[in-house]
């Protein structure tokens, strides 16, 4: 017998504003220790840099209230505190680059990117009223995402920088599309897929336990490990060839529940590394130095040796459990120490508790989105929530795999910690799409989501919500959110 | 879609826990590895933006670290450094680390297990680590001695006091400025190294522990000791001595300095062939013996041992093995391929000295933190036995005689009885003989031995024996130790 209950939602707003002012704190505190840390005074700037932040956060947060108040209360602190930890390490790597005679302003430009990063996610948040609109777009989004990922190889576009073919010069600008299409492929993959799920997973033959696809059907996962292959080759890119496919395969499993599909994705991967292993230069030297990176011989090669895997695990090495403190270590000594390599900067200075608490934080971002995706109700935002909250995950373990030598290192960058615009703005959009769907995935049912603006819900009092009923089978589960919910649109099955 | 939602977070929390593993496997597992990674210069960096323990001479700082303006935080400088040269050897950004500087590296840096608490101490209250000050065994009024009666000749001093075997003196020639090599401008720096390299009589090597060289008459020593230690002879035992000695087994000879004859040409004792050093009796008395006693005894005296360290590793002192009768006459002289370091020299004497016992040699007297607090101290231990008290003071009346009437009276002093024993090594047909000198005083309760190797004779070349050359410097060694 069912018992009927009025069904309370927390929907976290001012949880949210608590944490945010941690975050802030730590993202400050960060800031000025590196400053007593690097030169023995808190850096001039500090209070104007703090103001900044706030503001940015905060808006940030009155944009939720307005326009997504059931949105995840966690998602938006953790990136907070992620961006300003970053922001700290940047100014800090400026500061050791000042001391040697360079002038440096990475810390600057990052918080401008900072700022138009989290007004472009804020744009997103308000003009994107309901995340199923992007449904709509699937092969737009396909084409531009393909677009994109090969304009770094359009004459007079495209550069070269350090090696890999995947920045184009705009303007005055640097920028990685891929970072981009890694947004507009997750749409295109969710709209796809959430269409041709069923064929996907129920026709073909079972051999030895695995439900195989139709031959017919491969069509798609070829394509993607064709252009993620191309990627490899041509652009010199192993970490966004192997992001783009890993986000394809989650979400190919996640369609179709197949675990077939994530054998023949692993396999295939394994098979065109395996290739551009042993016939392409500098993927075989990218291998020689994960296998080989303390051997002499490899460690003095140039270009291509392992000196700056290696110089980034010393950095690791000498933050030891506790790290150096702000501003005391030598991250500079590290290649790329504000990019590529930040992990290592944080690892030295943070030591290994350090490390591990932004890991966690990550993770924590990463578990928060995929919650998302199983509250949400549609099945275009669960794998388009799903999705996007893997490609962070994802991201973050090429990163941190390369410079920890488990992987073999790619050119990825550390999703909101490292230098770079557009890595910022890219996942800065990711985490409004998050928050936008999570908003869906929270809101009790009753409230409404298009038309008129919702009505602001007081924090303070609890909505009131029309009772539960006994939970039916298949729905979504969850404490926070509506057991049932009446809709004309895709059910979760 | 929700089984292979929560699947993907497990996933994903798998991911995280391998990163985890990662992380904590470099930067617990491998830390240690990894910073004391030569490669690595952040160690360096590390090292020298902390102030590093001074190494402390009779308490003067010979090797003292000063915060310097640049990106290392502190300079390293030596006080009077080519006199010490062969002891502190020297720390450089740019090239690396030699001698004292190397092997007690964790000491001055702080770091040595022993300074955990000290650490812990420090991690508590704050306080910036510092390194520990390394007080050294040498007397400078003897280190100043040798050095001077060295002169510009190539060699080396050795003196040690023979009841403890701590070092009193260790000198090489030629020697070199540390403090050249540890400037921060790495050009300098670099190219001072460069030129050492390149210069002529290797500074670089400290070739009181390093270089081996062929100890000549001086290893007679051990061929009496062993001849004493059989019980078959005394110092009055009479032994043949003839002029030219023909070696078993092919036609070569062995004949004594300047052709002359020992004695009566016929047969000595034992004593006065050690006086005068007499080649022929003791090439006959090691044939007598035979390889294996001679290696036996060399071995108890320290050669053959690769692990003597005083902190810095030195060279291994070699008697050969499986020598045939001709090799055993020339090694019982202390040629053929007889090898030993000045400082092995120096420990024969210091044996003898001391009623037969060795003392293992060493070069730190007092660890001291910061704030002076003793972490360890030496504690004399004996290396090995090498002969009987009675046959240590028959050898030592012996080398009495050689310094009163024999080959060794420049090392007389007067009002004190020294005992010792010349050496002059040849080399090869063109070069002059090294000329040596191991000696010890007073021969009563003696308080320093010495060994002395000018190389190739030094100033004197082909005119050069141990007795001229080698045995005036070994008493102006003596007597600085006695005077002071």
């Amino acid at each position: 017998m069912a018992t009927v209950q009025p069904h309370r939602v927390r929907v976290g707003r001012s949880v949210e504003l608590g944490l945010l002012a941690l975050a802030l704190a730590i993202g400050v505190a960060a800031y000025a220790l590196v400053g007593i840390g690097a030169t023995g005074a808190v850096p001039t700037n500090v209070l104007g840099y703090g103001v900044g932040m706030t503001v940015i956060a905060f808006a940030m947060h009155i944009v939720l209230r307005l326009r997504a108040p059931f949105a995840d209360p966690v998602i938006l602190p953790v990136v907070v505190a992620l961006n300003g930890i970053g922001l700290a390490m940047i100014y800090r790597i400026d500061l050791a680059r000042s001391a040697r005679g360079i002038t440096s302003t990475f810390a600057t430009k990052q918080l401008g990117w900072t700022a138009i990063s989290v007004v472009l996610a804020a744009v997103v948040l308000i003009t994107l009223r309901d995340h199923r609109t992007l449904r709509r777009y699937t092969y737009t989004a396909m084409v531009a995402g393909l677009v994109l990922m090969v304009l770094p190889l359009v004459k007079g576009l495209g550069a070269d920088i350090n090696g890999a073919q995947i920045w184009i010069h705009v303007g005055g600008f640097s920028l990685q599309p891929a970072e981009l299409a890694k947004i507009l492929l997750a749409i295109f993959f969710a709209g796809y897929l959430v269409t041709n799920r069923d064929t996907l997973a129920l026709a073909g033959p079972r051999v030895l336990g695995l439900q195989l696809p139709r031959i017919r059907d491969l069509g798609p996962i070829v394509v993607a490990w064709a252009v993620s292959v191309a990627v490899l080759v041509l652009e010199s890119d192993l970490g966004t060839s192997l992001l783009f496919f890993g986000l394809f395969v989650a979400m190919l499993y996640l369609a179709t529940e197949r675990t077939s599909w994530v054998v023949i994705g692993l396999g295939l991967f394994a098979v065109g590394a395996a290739v551009a292993a042993t016939t392409i230069g500098h993927v075989g030297a990218r291998f020689t130095v994960w296998l080989h990176a303390l051997d002499p011989a490899v460690f003095d090669r140039a270009p291509g040796g392992s000196g700056q895997l290696v110089r980034g695990l010393y950095g690791l090495a000498s933050g030891g459990l506790f790290g150096t403190g702000w501003g005391q270590g030598r991250p500079d000594l590290v290649p790329f120490a504000e990019s590529d390599f930040i992990v290592a900067s944080l690892g030295e200075e943070l030591g290994l508790t350090g490390l591990i608490a932004i890991l966690l934080c990550y993770l924590v971002l990463a578990e928060r989105g995929l919650r998302t995706a199983i509250g949400v109700r549609d099945g275009f935002g669960k794998l388009l929530a799903g999705g996007l909250a893997f490609a962070v995950a994802l991201q973050c373990f090429v990163v941190v795999g390369g410079i920890t030598r488990i992987i073999p290192l790619t050119g990825l960058t550390t999703p909101f910690l490292a230098y770079g615009g557009s890595s910022l703005l890219a996942n800065w959009i990711i985490v409004a799409l998050l928050l936008r769907i999570s908003d869906d995935a929270r809101r009790p049912a009753g409230v409404a989501m298009a038309g008129p603006p919702p009505r602001p819900p007081a924090t303070t009092a609890p909505i009131p919500i029309r009772t539960s009923v006994a939970t039916v089978g298949g729905a979504a589960e969850g404490d926070d959110q509506p057991t049932e919910r009446i809709s004309s649109g895709d059910v979760d099955v | 879609m929700n089984t292979p939602l929560r699947r993907l977070a497990t996933v994903v929390v798998v991911m995280f826990v391998v990163l985890l593993g990662g992380v904590t496997w470099v930067q617990f597992g491998q830390a240690s590895a990894l910073n004391n990674d030569p490669r690595n210069v952040r160690t360096l960096y590390r090292e020298f933006g902390k102030p590093r323990g001074p190494i402390v001479v009779a308490g003067q700082a010979i090797a003292s670290s000063t915060a310097s303006a640049d990106a290392f935080g502190y300079q390293r400088s030596y006080a009077n450094g080519p006199l010490y040269s062969s002891v502190t050897g020297f720390y450089s950004v740019v090239n690396g680390t030699l001698g004292l500087e190397a092997a007690e590296n964790d000491v001055l840096t702080g770091t040595v297990d022993s300074l955990f608490l000290q650490r812990l101490q420090d991690l508590i209250t704050g306080k910036q680590p510092q390194g520990s000050a390394v007080e050294l065994t040498i007397n400078p009024a003897a280190q100043q001695a040798a050095w001077d009666a060295l002169g510009d000749q190539r060699g080396a001093v050795v003196a040690i006091d023979p009841s403890t075997g701590a070092i009193l003196a260790l000198v090489s020639k030629p020697g070199y400025d540390p403090t050249t090599l540890a400037s921060h401008d790495t050009a300098a720096a670099g190219a001072a190294y460069q030129a050492l390299l390149a210069a002529d009589g290797n500074p670089l090597l400290t070739k009181a522990t390093k270089e081996t060289y062929a100890p000549g008459s001086t290893f007679k020593l051990i061929t009496a000791a062993a001849a004493l230690e059989s019980g078959s002879y005394t110092p009055d035992t009479s032994i043949p001595s003839p002029t030219v000695l023909p070696l078993p087994q092919t036609s070569a000879t062995i004949t004594n300095f300047g052709g002359e004859s020992c004695g009566n040409g016929t047969d000595t004792t034992l004593a006065d062939a050690l006086r005068i050093s007499c080649n022929t009796a003791f090439a006959q008395l090691g044939l007598t013996l035979g390889a294996d006693a001679l290696a036996a005894q060399a071995a108890k005296f320290g050669f053959d041992d690769g692990g003597l360290t005083i902190p810095m590793t030195v060279a291994k002192s070699i008697f050969p093995k499986g020598l045939n009768a001709p090799k055993t006459a020339q090694s019982a002289i202390g040629q053929f391929s007889v090898v030993a370091t000045p400082l092995q020299m120096a420990m024969v004497s210091a044996a003898i000295a001391n009623g037969g016992k060795l003392m293992t040699p060493y070069l730190v007297q007092t660890v001291r933190t910061a704030n002076l607090d003793v972490v360890s101290q030496a504690r004399p231990s004996v290396l090995s036995t090498a002969v009987s008290p009675t046959t240590a003071a028959a050898l030592r009346d012996m080398m009495v005689g050689v310094v009163d009437n024999g080959t060794g009276t420049a090392a007389k002093i007067s009002g004190v009885q020294v005992a010792g024993k010349t050496g002059t090594a040849q080399t090869t047909d063109q070069t002059p003989p090294h000329a040596w000198f191991t000696a010890f005083a007073p021969a009563a309760a003696p308080k320093v031995a010495v060994a002395v190797i000018v190389e190739h004779g030094g100033n004197l070349g082909n005119e050069a024996t141990g007795g001229r050359v080698a045995a005036p410097i070994a008493k102006a060694v003596i007597e600085a130790v006695l005077g002071g």
